[in-house]
């Protein structure tokens, strides 16, 4: 409303400014004036365009291109035109089955411990002339149904593993950050002395650097005295074990987690905040005075009005998450065993750590498809519901 | 204002709750940055001592300002930290203009292709930089340019190869798109009729009234690139151009002096804090408004 009341002062007194080019006008008239106005919207969109065309859209044709060579810097070969053997060579997967080996009376052999004996997978994958399309290939994860172990084996574990964690990440941390970010604007947007202090704290780690937050937070998980060791210590008297969180396979990629929750959170409190103040007053009290307890007014009333606001936040998180890169970097370095890789962190390092360019735009190419797929996905959702 | 109601017992309760739910919450978003502060202060054994219980928040023990002189000795700080205003600035100040000159043709002139363009540039959007950063590094390295030296090829190790690839933000243009499209056309028409220019209704007509979308494209850039860390680690093998970010690299090198490191953390950390702190409500409103349009 302000900012209407202010353009129409504007308004007013943009009427009475006079200016030289005004005799223009007079006798060039209409055409003039056309051209004018299609040499300076030309003139000035140029800059940004010339420079998204130069440090953007021709990198990315870069990237797309290399993807299909055998491209390395400083390579001695001219780089060859390879087709989509780096897409395969990433990406392919097949599943693999073998049963027990059976001794001279064709019972299964039984080791020490009962457990079954299989042959080694290694005789099929390394150049057996028997199975072509194995070869090369390497185990990522295996079961056993019955007497039959069946392997999943894939052309490039460690990205496998990196796209699968990457996933992870995405799907934990989008409704987490975004449901907490949720409930921390509620608890603001509250009628309370000093309320705008609160506000201020919980958005502060926005602010801070992730390379410094990830340097701070290797100090609360380690795994000897780390802070949170201690606090965990105090709060069970002592009963609590500690633990190496950023060690440990398994929590590893939960203590990112919740790091980065803990550093992004307060951006996106921000925008729901500023969703809940757009929801009219006049709504909560028309709906309280039909008797409606605070659970129904958030029901009724608050969730509807907020639909906007989460199918924004929920896209920017979903960016901000699958490009999951200096936190791994800077903490884990993708350990323990791989257990936090991601598809950035693997596209960095193969292309500008190990100098294999074109493997790293492959990377990077496919990162950028499936961005483009979760948002095509999202804009079709939103699109279909505000019709 | 409505005159304050008395609270009923009840309600009393509610509020004492709130209130400690809220401090609850205030200090996890805190104390992080809590014992960096702390820690700075404190000698290496003792810091890493204190980390086994609460002393780790509080200023005791051997307090002194001394890993902030040790750290000031490690490393030309100061370098970075002009690097990192430099590079931080210009990148502003040369985005708002490019971009909002970009946004006001796009909302208001009437060309050939403009559609076009536009719609690319919003798809561009989507393309995140790690995926494009090493063409990139390809082209900056073979990129011209005239400095005191005479002309040289390649980019690397320079700060206009951390400003220039970054000016122009899609992000940005649809930012300043969005909020020129919501003016009311009749400014643009009544200058017109005045025999204003295109170009004398951008800055005399647009830009006056545009204040709020300057100030939140100019924050969030600014914490971009003030953070930025990827592209100056790759660009910048001489600590002549090195930002900030990039700089903590001389504190884990050699023997990590973890004092030092939090000295530095935290020379690094307290500008921007109070920054944000003294301008903490146009910081808020500023990432609020990027939501309400969506």
């Amino acid at each position: 409303m302000q900012r209407l009341c202010l353009i129409k002062q504007e308004f007013v007194a943009m009427s009475s400014i006079r200016t030289d080019s005004a005799a223009a006008l007079g006798k060039g008239g209409r055409l003039n004036t056309e051209h004018a106005e299609t040499l300076a919207g030309w003139l000035m969109a140029t800059p940004a365009i010339v420079l998204i065309l130069v440090f953007l859209i021709i990198p990315f044709i870069m990237a797309f291109v290399f993807s299909f060579t055998n491209q390395r810097l400083f390579s001695p070969n001219t780089p060859e035109f390879v087709g989509t053997r780096n897409f395969t060579d990433l990406m392919t997967l097949r599943t693999f089955s073998l049963e027990p080996e059976l001794d001279a009376n064709g019972q299964p052999v039984v080791d020490e411990e009962g457990n079954y004996v299989y042959p080694r997978l290694r005789e099929y994958t390394r150049k057996n002339p028997k199975y072509p399309e194995l070869n090369g290939l390497q185990e990522w994860f295996s079961w056993t149904i019955g007497t039959t172990r069946t392997f999943m084996l894939s052309s490039d574990v460690v990205f496998m593993k990196a796209l699968f964690n990457t996933i992870f990440f995405v799907i934990v941390i989008v409704p987490g950050q975004g449901g907490m970010a949720l409930i921390l604007a509620l608890l603001i947007n509250q009628k309370l002395r000093g309320i705008n202090i609160f506000r201020t704290i919980y958005f502060m780690p926005v602010v801070v650097s992730m390379v410094v937050v990830s340097i701070l937070w290797r100090f609360i998980y380690d795994g000897q005295n780390g802070l949170l060791n201690t606090l965990l210590g105090i709060v069970s008297f002592g009963g609590f074990k500690p633990v190496d969180w950023l060690g440990t396979t398994s929590t590893a990629m939960p203590a990112l987690m919740v790091m980065s929750a803990w550093q992004g959170v307060g951006f996106h409190m921000v925008i729901w905040l500023a969703g809940l103040q757009n929801i009219p007053e006049s709504l909560y009290e028309a709906a309280s005075l039909d008797g409606a307890n605070r659970l129904q007014q958030f029901r009724f009333v608050t969730w509807p009005g907020l639909r906007n606001t989460m199918v924004f936040v929920l896209v920017i998180i979903t960016m901000q998450a699958f490009g999951l890169f200096t936190q791994v970097n800077v903490m884990t370095r993708g350990g323990p065993l791989d257990s936090t890789q991601s598809i950035m962190l693997q596209a960095v390092q193969r292309g500008y750590e190990k100098l294999d360019i074109s493997g790293g735009s492959t990377i990077s190419i496919v990162f950028f498809v499936m961005v483009l797929a979760i948002s095509l996905v999202q804009r079709y959702l939103t699109r279909e519901k505000d019709a | 204002m409505i005159a304050q109601r008395v609270k009923t017992p009840m309600e009393r309760w509610v509020t004492v709750g709130h209130y400690t739910l809220l401090v609850a919450l205030a200090f996890v978003f805190i104390f992080p940055i809590v014992f960096m502060l702390m820690s700075s202060l404190k000698p290496s054994e003792q810091l890493l001592r204190d980390t086994s219980s609460l002393n780790a928040f509080l200023p005791i023990g051997d307090i002194s300002l001394n890993n902030y002189y040790a750290a000031f000795e490690r490393a030309p700080i100061w370098q970075f930290i002009f690097n990192s205003i430099f590079v931080t600035t210009s990148t502003v100040v040369l985005g708002l203009v490019i971009n909002s000159m970009a946004a006001f043709s796009f909302a208001f002139l009437r060309w050939k292709g403009k559609n076009a363009v536009l719609s690319v540039i919003i798809a561009s959007f989507i393309i995140p930089f790690e995926a494009i950063a090493i063409p990139l590094l390809l082209i900056v390295n073979t990129l011209p340019w005239i400095g005191p030296e005479g002309l040289k090829i390649s980019w690397l190790n320079s700060l206009h190869v951390q400003i220039i690839p970054f000016i122009v933000s899609s992000f940005q243009i649809f930012l300043f798109y969005q909020f020129f499209k919501d003016l009311p056309f009749e400014l643009i028409e009544a200058a017109r009729i005045d025999g204003a220019s295109s170009w004398q209704i951008y800055y005399r007509v647009i830009v006056p009234v545009s204040g709020p979308v300057f100030a939140t494209a100019a924050i969030l850039r600014f914490l971009d690139m003030w953070n930025q860390y990827l592209w100056p680690l790759m660009v910048t093998q001489s600590e002549v151009y090195r930002p900030v970010m990039v700089g903590l690299q001389y504190f884990f090198q050699l023997n990590v002096v973890w004092g030092e490191v939090m000295a530095y953390l935290s020379i690094i950390t307290i500008p921007v804090l109070i920054l944000y702190l003294s301008l903490q409500r146009a910081f808020i409103t500023s990432i609020a408004t990027t939501g309400i349009k969506g």
